[in-house]
């Protein structure tokens, strides 16, 4: 431990690579709203509700959904940034802020890369000020911190002798988000949260950045969440999909089963929401009519009835569990679950 | 009377201020028809939002120095005095703009709103304009329309908000409507139902579209014809159709290689290196030379002109064909 922590050297591998890297049980953050000045009633947000799922060593997990589904909050719950309401988070097989991995340690293996590139540095420190801090946080020598931030500004493509001494607001926005990811980077983690890390961006920048992404994540062995809401860069990025609607899983699993078959009417509306490129296969009819509804108050049953062209009225009494679908992946749709009672679910043969 | 709808020649802005000056756009000329959609497309500090500001004259008057020729429905923008202008915006050509929280004015009620605009440009009673704007939110398909007459901006969702200030800018007939990346700001779901009203709208109601975007999708969407920007000069001009698929400039094709689309895994993406330069000085030759990977010599002294392979698709790049002139 005393040896691992002076030279700040990536941590071992302890469950195997069966063993999930991250496992999320019954995850749930309920925000209460106070009743204030404008004399609301009180109640409360639930930004994420009773959330499972896993990510595996190695793979990138995206995460896609509307604003308000509660992805960035799921994302601020796994690097224990936030209280959760219930549920809890495992890392490698150890509970997350228990006695085995308490959260100095697992914040060295968690690592996370936000939306806002300029926010999220300080703006009084250099660049290498700001890539060397953790390090030092965690008991690196200066001079060996100063030395890995400027490996790490070369390993995202900065020239390390004319960047190192600038400041953040000397950047162009893609060249501070590689600067956001060498800092992530800095402490050898396992796992890295990028939240949105390429919306601010410019198209070509964008590229440059996904590009650089996948080099470090095979160069580091890296595993990767990855949270967006443009469905094809998600498509391009990510090994499975996790699909958010309102604070729960509408589906997960296999990113080219969920793109080819989706099997939930929610997944299905935000796949062909995307504008095509080609003006010959224009959209007339949009999939989905209204907005998503409000997280104060999501509808009973499945959160999805009050949109889906396929609701019944048993949709709206029963809270559809997480069931395989067809095509290798997992919905929350009672059209999934055989004998549900919905007139499209699957027959069981007798 | 032959006049387009829209007439721009060799227009520039720059903005002045004390340390500085900006060249923001240098030297755009083109035309729209009637009833036609232009979406101009490029990456943040292109000047396509000055641009499009320049035929609304919004850009800040005092640090704004403008030259060349801006004709609007047959009105010289320009020249035109502040009140003019203020006749010219809302009946002739307005705007819709990315984020309506702030281009709505949080203390009146939806219905106030519009109904305001009705009233300056139309000689009418309030209880008429109020009458037409209800119409107006049926118009663009805001649910329960009358209840959200009373509506303030801040009740109501993202979405409606971008209807709500649909139907302000089209409550006076404007022959023209400039929308400045109107479904950036939106969720998936909800910018394709903007994006199909749109649309509609524009067929129903005959008005020409200038759409400014960064988003190829939405382009692909919506016009009929595009415009890629670069350091202020439009590169390439064409239909959606030839420029999706056959991009002609190095900075177009560059664009398109960087968007990721459908079924682009595993492949890597093609990038740009480099970045756009900055607008302080104006680029002499090719603002795009020094990120080609075609880049020769002939590109530097002075800016390619113009070419033009196949009718009403140009780009300005010296390896572009010109076959207009070798037929000739």
């Amino acid at each position: 431990m005393t040896e691992a922590a002076a030279t700040l050297e990536p941590l071992p591998d302890i469950g195997g690579p069966a063993q999930p890297l991250l496992t999320v049980r019954g995850l749930t953050k309920h925000f209460p709203l106070k009743s204030g000045f404008f004399g609301r009633g009180a109640g409360v947000v639930q930004a994420v509700d009773s959330l499972d799922f896993e990510v595996r060593k190695g793979e990138t997990l995206g995460i896609v959904g509307e604003s308000g589904c509660g992805k960035s909050t799921t994302s601020r719950l796994v690097m224990a940034l936030m209280q959760p309401t219930a549920g809890e988070v495992v890392f490698d097989g150890r509970a997350v802020g228990g006695r085995e991995l308490p959260l100095k340690e697992y914040r060295r293996q968690v690592q996370m890369v936000f939306q806002d590139s300029y926010a999220s540095l300080n703006p009084r420190l250099t660049i290498e000020e700001s890539i060397a801090f953790s390090p030092e946080v965690h008991g690196l020598a200066r001079h060996d911190a100063r030395a890995r931030a400027r490996d790490l500004l070369a390993a995202v493509g900065l020239n390390p002798d004319g960047f190192a001494r600038r400041y953040p607001h000397e950047l162009s926005g893609g060249q501070r988000q590689r600067v956001n990811i060498a800092r992530a980077l800095a402490l050898r983690p396992r796992l890295v949260i990028l939240d949105e890390p390429v919306s601010a961006l410019d198209k070509s920048v964008e590229a440059q950045v996904l590009n650089l992404l996948q080099d470090l994540k095979a160069e580091f062995g890296l595993t990767y969440i990855f949270i967006s809401h443009d469905l094809n860069v998600v498509q391009y990025m990510s090994d499975r999909v996790l699909v958010m609607y309102l604070g729960k899983v509408a589906e997960v699993g296999p990113v080219e089963a969920i793109y080819a078959a989706a099997a939930h009417p929610y997944t299905a509306a935000l796949l062909a929401s995307r504008p095509s490129m080609d003006p010959d296969l224009r959209r007339t009819e949009p999939p989905l009519t209204g907005d998503p509804p409000n997280p104060i108050n999501p509808p009973a049953g499945c959160r999805f009835h009050t949109r889906c062209g396929f609701a019944e009225p048993l949709c709206s009494a029963t809270v559809p569990p997480l069931h395989a679908a067809p095509a290798g992946q997992q919905a929350a749709c009672l059209m999934v679950v055989p004998e549900s009672g919905h007139s499209r679910a699957p027959k069981v043969a007798a | 009377m032959n006049e387009p709808l829209v007439h721009v020649r060799d227009l520039h802005v720059r903005f002045v201020s004390r340390d500085a000056t900006v060249h923001a756009v240098n030297g755009v000329s083109f035309d729209l028809a009637e009833r036609e959609s232009l979406c101009i497309l490029g990456e943040s500090g292109s000047g396509k939002s000055v641009t499009l500001r320049a035929l609304m004259a919004l850009n800040p008057p005092r640090r704004t120095k403008l030259s060349g020729t801006v004709r609007v429905g047959g009105h010289d923008i320009i020249a035109a005095s502040e009140r003019k202008m203020a006749d010219i915006r809302g009946s002739t050509v307005s705007m819709i703009f990315q984020e309506p929280m702030t281009a709505l004015d949080p203390v009146f009620t939806i219905g106030r709103q519009i109904a305001e605009t009705v009233m300056r440009h139309e000689d009418v009673s309030r209880a008429a304009a109020e009458a037409r704007a209800l119409e107006l939110l049926e118009l663009v398909q805001i649910p329960s329309a009358k209840r959200r007459l009373a509506a303030y901006p801040h009740e109501l969702s993202g979405g409606l908000r971008q209807r709500a200030m649909i139907a302000i800018a089209l409550s006076c007939r404007p022959k023209l409507l400039l929308a400045d990346e109107p479904t950036t700001a939106l969720d998936a779901t909800v910018q394709i139902q903007i994006l199909l009203l749109l649309r509609r709208l524009q067929q129903e109601m005959g008005m020409g579209v200038i759409f400014v975007t960064h988003d190829l999708g939405v382009a692909g969407e919506i016009a009929d014809r595009v415009a890629v920007m670069y350091a202020g000069k439009f590169i390439e001009e064409g239909p959606v159709r030839g420029l999706m698929r056959n991009p002609l400039h190095p900075y177009a094709q560059g664009l398109l290689g960087a968007t990721v689309h459908a079924g682009m895994r595993g492949e890597r993406l093609t990038t740009i290196p480099g970045a756009p330069p900055n607008l302080e000085r104006v680029p002499q030759g090719c603002a795009f030379a020094p990120r080609c990977p075609h880049m020769r010599e002939e590109c530097l002294p002075k800016v390619p002109d113009s070419r033009s392979p196949v009718p009403g698709h140009a780009a300005r790049c010296v390896l572009v064909p010109d076959a207009m002139s070798q037929a000739a």
